[in-house]
């Protein structure tokens, strides 16, 4: 069991407890501790269950790359799951929970799959898709479904705050280890702007844990005057705990900040999403010690050596009394000589290598320690902690020699450079056969907008693995990126102490001989329970890509993304297919290196920032009568103004009603307006819509239509031409941007000698429609110096003047099949004229009314709507528009494209009038039926609705809808299915319903 | 991330400014043209690895649109330019050319 030392720990302060609960269970730590060490130090070993079989799994790392130790943090609006208990730093009060175990860590239920491996080998999901199929759905399905998943999604919505920070960087360095500091320093030194960023909350990486002495001095010397050094540099900023997530084209970083994990009583935000552009970047990321693949290296108490080199040396936490340690390489014997240090027992060191003679090693051997050379651990004995191992030959098959009991076992299988970074926007790699590792292969960096490298890797991340070469890496890398920049900088570095030592020896299996029964408990993949026999079967079974053999197995798929299982599973894919590691080549390294919270990714945007929302100089107004708004666009608009104990319905039915028979008012600010002004504009504006606009004579209204090149109708509006050579085109609500940028793409882009500007001035005015019997009463009333009569100002005519004392504009148009004048006034005086415009016509009974009823009335008159009659396929010639398209143009955009053999297909659907004939009104998005049914057994159709509404005017359920051969069908009932699997038989009709003369409106 | 060069503006423009416009230096073809020319001119488009020519707009920026030469393999940017052209211009082919030797405008 393991245990807190009486002495020792540099990181932790004994004096600082911190109280904190696991599964509801108080227990004591100390500041400076992480979950991890907390729990190992109150003896908690189990810390988890694995994904597919539930076994029990303690922590097997110290840091980033932990793969088991996942605990779900906080509660309620505070809860995470899925954090590592390796990177938590303890607080008072922080609760833990353990998770992927049911009804409790101890005992787990789903532990009956261990028994049953044999049943759930690799491909076991897709293998349940295929046969028999009845059983994905009926036993498979269920069974995955309840047992997979790690953590419970958090349920509350999140209570803390997130932020973005943007920063630009001559030189981004990735790591505060010992060559990351170096880089820094003599990066700062050359003048450029620096950015440090660490991940952990403490600098200098391994290099204290190990007993590094830099310049003579013991590291922690050295790191502390370094970071003095940075941190008095103006050009320099460091920041820890503070992850760089990615790397992206042109020297994009993302980099994640944690500010308030280890102290959540601070202020502020909780994450910050740093978004650097960076000119160069180093990455000094270090290297990740591998596991060695040996029957029961999943049991509890099976860590990595260094691992349990930091809990002795950072915390003061013992694995167990008894420690056996397993390795190819030297660099474990520091555990051995560290656990030794501490007055623990190391009953022996496993070395899979035949002779070894470094210094470590004898070390180890003039300490007492039984060093056991060519030999390799057969199993590990014990199922929720471990109590022994049996050993044997590496050169054999597993013939047990000898047996030790132990509470712990540290392994390593030496060590990976941290590549990520270096790989994700596109850096190669190249295998190093004597560290048995992949590197960063110089000659193919990663390369930015000019062609040349931005990533340069330092230190261990570059496979520099002594401490004195680590340095001169930094400083080198660091040379190297002020040249690219143009600043001179030197290298130098400190002295450091490196043992000699003996090669390493590349073991991918142990022993090497072991059959099948060992290798199905050799576990590669912790998390997601992939083990040796699972990639080897994956490979007889045709899987040979690597990329395969992921998906398949789900190797490295899972939240650590393979940071310990990579190149192990490689090397046993390239055992099983017989061929080199370099040929099998790696899968992909993807951002982000460690996950990243979602509120981060979010920021600031969410809630009432989410999106910047456009408001109308009457919005407050609309606010105050407590109208239901609808989106439009980014704009809010009253889809109605419901009155004390209306519902929507009636309250737009009452809208619809005091319009028709009295007066209404509606806010049309959201209009788009944009003005089309030169010597060219005409020309233009006959290019840009399907009838002539050239011919437009100054103060008169004209509605056309706007298509893009395809032929397809995007925008429709009324053009109003203010003088010969200025037009004023409104478009609709949510269109204006999108058709302003239609037109500034073909004025710069195909007839940039054209003489026309355009400006979008939709903000720069409010805009009224006016609208009703009772609507020039009203204009008159308020006093006006135009003439607004039938006869000085028709239909389709505008005018200029004052209205109450207001500027403004008049046009002579209508939606909604009344008399209509749509004013516009500066938008300063938007809400004054609205106002105005309600007092004076209260003796109408004035009715402000919404977007719903605007939409009921046009759809009354026949008129279309751009979104519900259009979608992207429709051209106006199936909208029995053809009255607007000209015949005598030449040109216009869409034009050619109207011509092609599918535009002009008889057969296409076309817009007709629908009534039901029992009066209801047909669901939206509602198919006419045809009979038969089409290749796929699918029903056929001839139609689809594309408005539908109850209309007030009329008492009953109208419609419009594109149907086959439609305006030939005139008077005939077709049916239009329900969701309920029924129809309802409708009459197609004549689309225009109300007033079909224009009797109403030209008055 | 993209960063390119404004050349209207001058700004070097994060990817977030800009908004794309697929191939550049297109011939349009109106009424009058082949079935072929026209769905060349609105559905064909290459899509090389390698150099490719491409219309940009600076939309959350000064609002003009230009064109830019670009490798869609290694992300390197040869050069922004004026959208007013109708072919890519000298300076531009022999900015490319010093980059990559092998290549031609033809190809």
């Amino acid at each position: 069991m393991s245990t807190r030392l009486s002495s020792g720990g540099r990181l932790i302060d004994r004096s600082a407890a911190r109280d904190f609960t696991f599964n509801g269970k108080r227990l004591t730590g100390y500041a400076g501790d992480t979950l991890a060490s907390a729990l190992l130090a109150n003896g908690q070993t189990l810390m988890g269950r694995s994904f597919k079989y539930h076994r029990p799994r303690g922590v097997v790392a110290s840091g980033a790359e932990e793969p088991n130790a996942l605990m779900g943090i906080g509660k309620g609006s505070r809860f995470e799951p899925n954090q590592r208990a390796t990177t938590t730093e303890l607080f008072d009060g922080l609760e833990a929970e353990s998770q992927n175990h049911w009804p409790s860590l101890e005992f787990d239920v789903g532990a009956v799959n261990n028994s049953l491996a044999m049943f759930f080998p690799a491909g076991f999901y897709y293998k349940t898709f295929m046969f028999p199929r009845p059983a994905w759905k009926h036993l498979f399905e269920p069974i995955v479904r309840h047992s997979a998943g790690l953590g419970k999604a958090p349920k509350d919505r999140d209570a803390d705050r997130y932020e973005h920070f943007y920063a630009f960087v001559d030189v981004m360095i990735v790591g505060g280890g010992i060559a990351g500091l170096q880089a820094a320093l003599t990066a700062g030194a050359s003048g450029a702007r620096v950015l440090l960023v660490e991940q952990t909350a403490h600098w200098g990486g391994r290099a204290p844990v190990d007993g590094v002495e830099i310049d003579g001095q013991p590291a922690d010397e050295w790191i502390k005057s370094a970071l003095q050094t940075l941190e008095g540099m103006d050009n320099v900023r460091v920041r820890s705990r503070t992850m760089a997530s990615g790397v992206y084209d042109h020297g994009y970083v993302l980099a994640y900040e944690r500010l308030t994990d280890h102290a959540p009583e601070m202020d502020g935000p909780r994450h910050r999403l740093w978004r650097i552009r960076a000119k160069q970047v180093i990455t000094a990321t270090g290297a990740l010690e591998r596991p060695l693949s040996f029957a029961g290296n999943d049991i509890p108490g099976v860590m990595l050596a260094s691992a349990v080199r930091d809990y002795v040396v950072n915390w003061g936490v013992s694995p167990g009394d008894r420690t056996v340690v397993v390795t190819n390489n030297d660099d474990a014997y520091r555990t051995a000589l560290a656990l030794h240090g501490a007055g623990l027992a190391v009953p022996a060191i496993v070395d899979a290598r035949a002779t070894v003679t470094g210094d470590l090693p004898e070390a180890a051997r003039a300490a007492g320690i039984r060093v056991l050379t060519g030999t390799g651990i057969a199993s590990v004995k014990g199922k929720k902690a471990v109590t022994g191992v049996t050993l044997c030959a590496q050169a054999g098959e597993g013939a047990v020699t000898d047996e030790i009991a132990c509470e712990a076992v540290a392994m390593s299988g030496g060590w990976s450079p941290v590549v990520h970074l270096w790989s994700h926007c596109g850096g190669k790699l190249t295998w190093d056969a004597d560290q048995a590792c992949f590197r960063p292969d110089h000659d193919r960096a990663p390369t930015s907008h000019d062609g040349k490298p931005f990533v340069t890797a330092a230190g261990a991340a570059d496979g520099v693995l002594g401490s004195a070469d680590a340095l001169a890496s930094g400083s080198n890398a660091a040379v190297a990126v002020a040249e690219a920049l143009g600043l001179s900088a030197t290298a130098s570095a400190p002295s450091a102490n490196d043992p000699a030592e003996t090669p390493m020896e590349a073991v991918w299996i142990m022993p090497q001989g072991a059959g099948p029964a060992k290798r199905m408990k050799m576990w590669l993949d912790y998390q997601n329970d992939v083990k040796v026999s699972d990639v080897r079967l994956a490979a007889q079974e045709g899987y040979e890509s690597v990329e395969h053999t992921k998906r398949y197995t789900t190797l490295g798929m899972a939240t650590d993304q393979g940071k310990l299982s990579n190149i192990n599973g490689l090397a046993t894919l390239a055992s099983a297919l017989n061929d080199e590691i370099p040929n099998v080549g790696t899968t992909t390294f993807r951002p982000p290196y460690t996950p990243i919270s979602m509120g981060a990714i979010a920021g600031e945007a969410r809630g009432d920032v989410f999106q910047p929302l456009r408001r109308t100089p009457m919005h407050a107004w609309h606010e105050e009568q407590g109208a239901y708004m609808e989106p439009v666009g980014h704009w809010r608009r009253p889809y109605c103004y419901p009155k004390a104990g209306e519902t929507h319905e009636q309250a737009v039915h009452r809208e619809v009603l005091a319009t028709r028979n009295s007066l209404g008012l509606l806010d049309a600010s959201t209009l788009g307006k944009i003005i089309v002004k030169g010597p060219d504009a005409g020309r233009f504006m006959d290019m840009l819509y399907t009838n002539m606009m050239s011919t437009l004579k100054p103060g008169k209204c004209r509605y056309g239509l706007m298509c893009n090149e395809n032929g397809f109708l995007m925008d429709d509006g009324v053009v109003a031409r203010i003088d010969e050579d200025t037009f004023l085109v409104h478009t609709t609500s949510g269109g204006a941007e999108h058709t302003h940028g239609h037109m500034e793409d073909w004025l710069q882009c195909e007839w940039w000698d054209w003489k026309v500007h355009t400006v979008n001035v939709t903000e720069q005015y409010a805009q009224v429609a006016v609208v009703g019997p009772n609507a020039r009463k009203l204009l008159e009333k308020l006093g006006t110096d135009m003439d607004l009569s039938a006869e000085a100002l028709p239909f389709m005519g505008f005018a200029t003047g004052k209205i109450g004392g207001f500027n403004t504009r008049v046009f002579r148009i209508s939606f909604s099949g009344e008399l209509s004048f749509e004013i516009a006034v500066p938008a300063s005086q938007g809400r004054a004229f609205w106002d105005a415009l309600h007092e004076a016509g209260a003796e109408w009974n004035a009715t402000a009314y919404g977007t719903e009823a605007l939409h009921i009335m046009r759809a009354e008159k026949g008129f279309i709507m751009i979104g519900d009659e259009t979608d992207g396929t429709v051209i106006p010639q199936d909208l029995g528009l053809g009255w607007a398209i000209s015949k005598k143009k030449e040109d216009y955009l869409g034009k050619r494209a109207q011509e092609r053999s599918h535009m002009t297909d008889p057969t296409r659907w076309k817009l007709v009038g629908l009534e039901t004939v029992d009066g209801s009104v047909i669901p939206d998005g509602s198919y006419a039926v045809a009979s038969g049914t089409n290749a796929n057994g699918q029903g056929n159709t001839q139609g689809r609705i594309t408005s539908t509404y109850h209309s007030p005017t009329l008492g009953k359920g109208i419609a419009m809808g594109l149907v086959l051969n439609g305006p030939d069908r005139m008077g005939e009932v077709i049916e239009f299915n329900k969701v309920d699997g029924t129809t309802v038989p409708a009459k197609i009709v004549n689309p225009v319903f109300y007033d079909p003369d224009g009797e109403k409106q030209n008055v | 991330m993209l960063i390119l060069e404004c050349p209207c503006c001058g700004v070097m423009a994060d990817e977030t400014e800009l908004a794309p416009g697929g191939e550049a230096h297109l011939k349009r073809y109106g009424p009058g043209s082949s079935d072929e020319e026209f769905e060349g001119y609105l559905f064909h488009r290459v899509n090389p690895k390698g150099v490719h020519f491409e219309r940009w707009r600076h939309a959350n920026g000064c609002g003009k649109w230009f064109l830019a030469a670009r490798c869609t393999n290694t992300l390197e940017v040869f050069a922004t330019y004026s959208a007013q052209t109708p072919e890519p211009p000298q300076h531009v082919i022999d900015a490319i050319a010093a980059r990559r030797p092998n290549w031609s405008i033809e190809a």
